[in-house]
């Protein structure tokens, strides 16, 4: 082998701390201007461009579901028509889910997971940056089409033969099948950069048994994205075929069947719930430490629970399709499943309610968001638990009654423990700290406002309150109900208001932030606030679970590492010794140039399948230009 | 936060092989998704096929000597390729250049008889669900060659220049490799599907 180090040493062990510092973030500096943002591969910047774009599609949603309350407010109300009402909660489902909760859980672990793992970059960087891109056009392919009023309005879960060819015309079900396209590939590409970045990149002497809980929820999760995701992109490319090029994998009358979408949505869309909720958990299970003030009560019943959560997930997708008609005894095993996943779910709420029991709790906002998170997901488990009985879920099926049971399970599961963690990570990703008076505030309107507004809401249901319409006569008895809900919901969007009034104020004029600010036992909080481009200057040597509570003062580091180049540690599965000094990729514009090729495909093919022919030449042209070696130090071996 | 340096790790390589490979990893994650979406088409053509009265659906049985001889030329390219693995292990840069070359055409003769196995399923996708569902599985595999035969083409160019010679491209060979070992794979249960499921 040529060995290609010519030159003198540019290993760190004999530099000074601040000449150390000042060569790593030469290396690893992302440019100003235009050019540099386009181009950089910071898992820093690219996770917080994920994050905003994120809460600002939460923002649209929450715009949505704020125009179906007002509609809803009274009988026969005429705001909004019954085809604009069918693309608001089609739009308001499908963003809220592929483009909100899965992206942003996603967002955090890329900007949080290197940190709390100990290495400088995430792996496959340039995917990252890729990833974001394709995120953004598919985003914004759904939000332009429903600007042009062509926004699909077949219901978040698009069944046929409703979106089929037969009853879709148009090309709505088509935009709402490439935007799945877009948000499946984006979050694909983001687990299997976190699945490595976790597997080989840990740094020396993080053993399997000392990685923090979250990360081992983004693990979890990554491959319930990788296991998951496909059945939807499947499904969704045989829906396209379907409506562009004439197969019947839907039409009853050649063989086909309607079904068959359902299976093949819910294999995908039950582990979807848990791809939202299992980060939310990890974030619980890691913040709740320093709040408790003490290490979480049963770590390994807690990582237990979550890969047991992850494997369930995927054996309860017949309980959406309970009315379908399906034989007796596929119902009673996905009774017994679905009932059974609530014992992890209750292992976690125990170890949690164990680690603030034996703590002294400190009530700062982030422990209130995980105290509501405990009382309001317990409340969505329980309603889950009941519609998991076949009799039941017949009798509420498509009723107010689920609408109330998930929105308990997915705000109250996981956009609570997520605000706790905007709140607990606000420092480490700004350098400044979040307003606590406005935080408390936000919490209790929030909390108030989203339980006046959904509670009512399993009334709504048992009283048979359809989903999905856009009005309702005087005569039914749901319209009080319904006011109240209209008014309630005032509180939760104003508690949402001041949540990011008081982001973007302290993101401005917050009170500088300390490097570890809770005096947090993990690793991202070793570093600055917020963090130099190079995350660490020395890579840390772990040697326990909680390396910042050991001995507060100093902590232990490897050199040896070349500063010339951007280089980290690889490390060893389970052991997580050290194997290797690898580069990382520096920055490169060509993933924003494959993304461009691979979004003009993507949306070319909704009209003509020839788009995949000629579109696949761009993309290959930009692929090689991506992968061709620079001649950079990188590139050395 | 005050630090004590405790590792050393200067006499580390520069670049890890097999396992110690990032890429490594990222091609087995990247073979898990297209794995698991084999398995899915798979488990779609059992599904349609339980529902049907009779199968094929209005077809003949597909015509076994496209499909079979695509499996006999991928199964008989498994030999350079594996040799190809163990010379990018040994960093043996001449063989690789040759190796690359034989792959390169083992990923165009598949191609070549697959332009023929398409009319051979004797079914247009458009006929009925038993065609849509053929053609997929077909379609699906064809692109994974399409896909494994560019990489090739480019590393086979990418090792006759000068950043060839380059531990961290020995690695892309054998990932390469690797994968060119996962369309073979994936194909073989496919190729019992279309062609021997129908005849049983």
């Amino acid at each position: 082998m040529k060995a290609n180090i010519t030159g003198p040493d540019t290993r760190d062990t004999d530099l000074e701390r601040s000449q150390l510092r000042a060569e790593l973030a030469e290396t690893w500096k992302t440019p100003r201007g235009l050019w540099g943002a386009l181009a950089t591969v910071d898992h820093k910047i690219i996770g917080r461009r994920y994050i905003l774009t994120a809460f600002v599609f939460l923002a649209l949603g929450g715009i949505l579901a704020a125009l179906m309350r007002i509609q809803l407010a009274q009988p026969e109300e005429r705001l909004i028509g019954p085809d604009r009402y069918n693309q608001i909660f089609t739009m308001h489902g499908a963003n809220m889910m592929f483009l909100f909760a899965v992206p942003v859980m996603e967002a955090m672990a890329v900007y949080l997971v290197p940190l709390m793992v100990g290495t400088r970059n995430i792996a496959f960087p340039r995917l990252n940056a890729f990833s974001y891109w394709i995120y953004l056009a598919g985003g914004a392919l759904l939000w332009l089409s429903f600007a042009l009023d062509m926004a699909p309005d077949v219901g978040w879960f698009a069944y046929v033969p409703l979106s089929g060819p037969q009853y879709g015309a148009g090309k709505r079900a088509d935009i709402w099948a490439q935007m799945i396209t877009f948000t499946e590939l984006s979050a694909l590409a983001v687990a299997v950069e976190l699945v490595v970045t976790i597997f080989k990149q840990r740094a020396p002497g993080m053993t399997l048994d000392r990685i923090p809980v979250f990360v081992w929820a983004m693990l979890v999760t990554a491959f319930l994205v990788i296991m998951a995701m496909p059945a939807i992109m499947v499904a969704s490319t045989s829906l396209i075929l379907d409506r562009l090029v004439g197969t019947h994998f839907y039409n009853p009358a050649e063989g086909g069947d309607v079904l068959l979408w359902q299976h093949l949505f819910w294999f995908f869309g039950h582990p979807e719930v848990y791809i939202i909720f299992l980060p939310a958990a990890g974030m619980v299970s890691t913040m709740i430490e320093p709040f408790a003030r003490r290490p979480a009560f049963g770590y390994l019943a807690l990582v237990m629970a979550l890969i047991a959560t992850g494997i369930l997930s995927f054996g309860l997708w017949v309980h959406h399709m309970f009315v379908a008609g399906l034989p007796r005894l596929g119902n009673s095993f996905f009774t017994a499943s679905s009932m059974a996943i609530a014992i992890p779910a209750g292992i976690q709420i125990f170890c949690w309610l164990g680690t603030l029991w034996d703590g002294k709790p400190l009530f700062a906002t982030p422990l209130l968001f995980i105290i509501g998170f405990i009382v309001t997901f317990v409340i969505g488990g329980l309603t889950g638990v009941m519609v998991a009985s076949v009799p039941f879920d017949t009798q509420v099926h498509d009723t107010y009654f689920v609408v109330a049971h998930f929105h308990y399970v997915l705000i109250g599961g996981a956009v609570f423990p997520l605000l706790g963690a905007v709140h607990y990570w606000f420092p480490k990703i700004t350098g400044r700290m979040m307003s606590e008076t406005l935080g408390k505030w936000s919490f209790w309107l929030i909390f108030i406002g989203f339980n006046l507004t959904f509670f009512p809401m399993h009334i709504l249901g048992l009283q048979g309150m359809p989903r999905r319409i856009y009005t309702y006569q005087p005569d039914m008895p749901w319209h009080g109900m319904n006011l109240f809900v209209s008014l309630s919901a005032i509180i939760l969007v104003a508690g949402f208001l001041l949540f990011f009034l008081n982001a973007i104020r302290s993101a401005r004029s917050g009170a500088a932030a300390r490097d570890n600010p809770w005096d947090a036992p993990t690793l991202e909080w070793a570093t600055a606030s917020p963090p130099p481009s190079y995350n660490f200057a020395r890579i840390p040597a772990v040697s326990s679970s909680h390396p910042l509570w050991n001995r507060s003062d100093i902590l232990a580091v490897a050199s040896g590492l070349r500063t010339d180049r951007r280089e980290l540690v690889v490390t060893s599965l389970v052991t997580a010794e050290p194997q290797a000094r690898e580069a990382s990729p520096r920055n490169s514009i060509w993933p924003l140039w494959a993304a461009i090729a691979t979004t003009v495909m993507l949306i070319w093919s909704i009209f003509s399948p020839w788009a995949v022919v000629w579109g696949s030449i761009p993309i290959a042209i930009t692929l090689i230009g991506w992968f061709w070696p620079k001649g950079t130090p990188e590139d050395e071996s | 936060m005050k630090e004590r340096v405790t590792l050393d790790l200067s006499k580390l390589p520069l670049h890890g092989m097999g396992t110690a490979s990032v890429t490594w990893w990222g091609t087995l994650a990247f073979m898990l998704i297209e794995g698991t979406g084999f398995v899915l088409v798979l488990a779609v053509y059992l599904y349609l096929m339980s529902l049907a009265a009779i199968w094929p659906i209005d077809a003949p049985k597909p015509d076994l000597l496209p499909g079979t001889l695509v499996t006999l030329i991928l199964l008989a390219s498994l030999v350079p390729n594996v040799l190809m693995s163990r010379w990018a292990e040994q960093q043996d840069l001449r063989k690789i250049r040759i190796g690359m070359v034989v792959m390169s055409l083992f990923g165009v003769a598949p191609l070549i008889v697959r332009i023929f196995e398409f009319p051979a399923l004797g079914i247009s996708w458009d006929a009925n669900a038993y065609g849509s569902i053929v053609w997929t599985l077909l379609g699906l595999h064809t692109t994974h060659i399409m896909t494994d035969l560019v990489d090739t083409l480019v590393l086979a160019a990418l090792m006759l220049t000068r950043h060839g010679n380059n531990a961290r491209r020995f690695g892309d060979v054998q990932d390469n490799a690797m994968y060119w070992n996962f369309v073979v794979a994936t194909w073989l249960p496919i190729y019992g599907c279309i062609y021997w499921i129908p005849r049983l």
